[in-house]
């Protein structure tokens, strides 16, 4: 029998044997030991973070970069419950990812123990797991389940929580293969006949429209689906974290539909006759009113969660399964069918009202901003945080099958964009990141910058900063007679603030300001050739600029406000 | 909307700290209407069933019926809407603030609903009497009713239904 080793020293070995090479970490009283034993652990880079919100997003940018489960590690109490806004964030978004947290000794647990709180009681909603070790020698076991949960089926954050006691305790020092876990079988079948009825439903169609959502990306089935698409000669339209799976020079991809979608995309949604959507979840930002949703399609949904077919959508033809298996048998029975005055009829429509945005009065217009960001990076990374400037990139950054659309869609967390750059770099080192972001939302987690420094991650920072927070001024300007109540945030003499240059400089960082079309493309260029480490670039918009075309929150969606 | 109606679920967990409040978790966060929850152990130390009583159209009951499913903790789900099962529900009546005819009377309600399962007086003071039942909920809510309607104070102690799937008539 083997000898004992206590508790941190097999936390270490089970990364190891899940080939974790890197862990977003932030330290505190209750990891000390785990801490301490990483010190001593070669072939294991510990990212420090500046909070723990942050640690967990720079985990979700690995784990989108990566394709790879990603670790956090953070203390008991305080360091815990800052994480719950990005657990629930990778919960949303299904990212892979595994949240190790430090907990009081075992005797003070209830106790209401210095930064002691219930985390997994507090994130039970938020994660596919959550568990407290409360025997040492059930530690290999629970920590194996952990990554198992993690990357298969829908993948999703698990949550395990570590007594101090438990990681200096002895015990054995196995660290399972594999863990057989009699209530989790991931879907890893399709019924054979559920999708031929889907197929014949597509092979009839006279409008079929096929709309692909982030789960086929996690499930990397992008070229099956332009395989099927073609085959079948059959347009496509995304979600927004479907963003990508399609490459978007191909002549059937019509663009991103819903809220922010482009206008032929949402009439192809309300126009189609048969609707085949597969591994999307029927978001509220993506249906409008459910009521007049494809209304005169018979929809097909597939999707690896039984859970999410026909909950938000009654659909016609529910189909489990992941969406590469099942785009793999499609692709095999896939044959042409006329679609030609159907994709006429879409052109027509993006003809009628192409994306485009006027000229902006101050500033620069974010269109041209994004337009130049897909001529100098045709290969980076694009990172976003959440507000306008995510829709306007939703609508105008062009990725092609190399490249990774990050952004937060389920929760829509500002605060999300830098460090899921910075995350996104550290993964894919060799893939430029740049990041899209708002002086709102980049305000809340601004303090990464010290992580991006010390790392040195040459994240190009854009900041579309238009002193507002602009995606609720909009509504505020639409629909509340311009009542522009908390959202701007400019300096008491309404001079934009704070001074973003000035900021980066105290972290010696370089910044360089544009408020003039003509600069857009040097700054970038000039971003592009610092390898050393972050750059920022305040790009001075205006807060006027809107994102359109618009669907107003519970409306359908082709009722669109267009200008 | 379609019709709410009551259904019921079997549900084997794992015998976990915290699994009882994943579950429970499940209806306040989705709003689903939770009527009853009973949780007890099985034959396996390590393996508990609940049985739960919903209220809840079609389509929302087979959302529970898949979020449940989709927790890693739930073993298996049985619905126990469609198929044959026995179940019970424990009930405690105090009646009291009773004269002898009251008496005489809560004597004779217990052995007619006696005819439906287990009823009994249990225990006995100056003026009151206590019901023991082991009743189906319907049938519990119709004893309720009744004590309602005859004495002034009645106190009401109720289990939550526990069922089991009958045993299928190829095995008898």
């Amino acid at each position: 029998m083997a000898l004992n080793i206590t508790g941190r020293k097999l936390f270490v070995k089970a990364l190891k044997e899940e080939g974790v090479d890197t862990i977003f970490a932030y330290p505190g009283g209750m990891i000390t030991d785990i801490v301490d034993e990483l010190y001593k652990t070669e072939g294991i880079r510990v990212v420090l973070g500046r909070h723990e919100q942050a640690l967990v997003h720079e985990a979700e940018g690995y784990a989108r970069a990566t394709g790879k489960t990603a670790v956090v590690l953070v203390t008991s109490g305080p360091g815990a419950t800052n994480t719950i806004t990005g657990i629930a964030d990778a919960y949303y978004d299904s990212i892979p990812m595994v949240i190790f947290t430090g907990q009081v000794p075992l005797h003070l647990i209830g106790n209401d123990a210095f930064q002691e709180v219930d985390i997994v009681g507090m994130t039970r909603s938020i994660t596919k797991l959550g568990v407290t070790v409360r025997n040492r020698e059930d530690m290999g076991r629970l920590i194996k389940m952990g990554f198992q949960v993690a990357s298969t089926g829908k993948p999703g954050p698990v949550l395990i929580d570590i007594p101090k006691d438990i990681q200096v305790a002895q015990g054995s020092p196995d660290y399972p293969t594999h863990v057989d876990i009699r209530g989790y079988h991931p879907n890893e079948n399709v019924h054979i006949g559920q999708l031929k009825k889907a197929y014949r439903l597509l092979k009839n169609a006279k409008r079929p429209l096929i709309l692909a959502g982030g789960g086929v990306r996690i499930s990397g089935a992008q070229k099956e689906l332009l395989q099927f698409a073609e085959k079948m000669k059959i347009p496509v339209t995304t979600t927004v974290m479907g963003k990508g799976v399609m490459p978007e020079d191909s002549t059937l991809y019509i663009g991103n539909c819903g809220m922010h979608g482009r206008f032929a995309a949402n009439k192809a949604v309300t126009e189609c006759d048969v609707l085949f959507s597969i591994g999307t979840r029927f978001n509220d930002r993506i249906t409008g009113d459910l009521e007049k949703f494809a209304p005169k399609a018979q929809i097909v949904h597939v999707d690896i969660a039984s859970a999410s077919i026909s909950r938000n959508v009654v659909v016609d033809v529910p189909v489990t399964a992941d969406a590469k298996i099942a785009l793999e048998r499609l692709v095999e029975y896939a044959e042409e069918i006329d679609t030609k005055k159907w994709l006429c009829e879409l052109k027509a429509w993006e003809k009628e009202h192409p994306l485009s945005m006027p000229n902006s009065k101050v500033g620069v217009c974010p269109q041209t901003i994004c337009e130049a960001i897909n001529q100098v990076f045709p290969n980076a990374n694009i990172v976003t945080d959440v507000g306008q400037h995510q829709m306007w990139a939703s609508q105008f950054i062009k990725v092609n099958k190399e490249q990774e659309f990050i952004t937060s869609g389920g929760l829509g967390t500002m605060g999300f964009g830098f460090p899921a750059a910075i995350g996104a770099a550290i993964g894919n080192p060799k893939k430029p990141v740049v990041l899209i972001t708002g002086d709102g939302g980049f305000q809340m987690n601004m303090q990464e910058m010290a992580t991006a420094m010390t790392e040195k991650i040459p994240v190009i920072i854009c900041i579309f900063n238009n002193s507002n927070l602009g995606m609720v001024r909009q509504m505020q300007q639409l629909f509340y007679g311009k009542r522009y109540e908390i959202t701007d945030l400019s300096a008491a003499d309404g001079s934009y603030y704070p001074d973003f240059l000035k900021w980066a400089e105290g972290y010696s960082c370089p910044g360089i300001r544009v408020s003039d079309a003509a600069d857009v493309v040097p700054a970038l260029k000039k971003a592009k050739a610092n390898k050393e480490g972050p750059t920022v670039i305040d790009f001075i918009v205006s807060p006027d600029d809107l994102v359109l075309p618009m669907v107003k929150s519970g409306t359908p969606l082709s009722s669109m406000i267009l200008k | 909307m379609e019709k709410m109606k009551n259904r019921w679920i079997a549900l084997y967990v794992e015998n976990q700290v915290g699994v009882l409040a994943k579950v429970s978790g499940l209806f306040s966060a989705k709003s689903y209407n939770l009527q009853t929850l009973t949780v007890g152990t099985t034959e396996r130390e390590d393996v508990s069933r609940m049985t739960i009583s919903v209220k809840a159209d079609d389509v929302t009951f087979e959302q529970i019926k898949k979020q449940l499913n989709a927790m890693v903790e739930v073993i298996k789900v049985i619905d126990l809407t469609t198929i044959p099962i026995h179940m019970k529900e424990i009930l405690y009546a105090t009646v009291s603030g009773l004269d002898v005819t009251g008496k005489t009377e809560a004597f004779q309600i217990a052995e007619v609903f006696a005819r439906g399962g287990s009823v009994k007086i249990c225990d006995i003071g100056g003026d009151s009497v206590l019901f023991e039942c082991t009743l189906t909920e319907n049938k519990n809510n119709e004893l309720i009713s009744l004590l309602k309607s005859r004495f002034k104070k009645v106190q009401i102690v109720r289990g939550g239904a526990v069922a089991v799937e009958a045993i299928s008539r190829s095995n008898r």
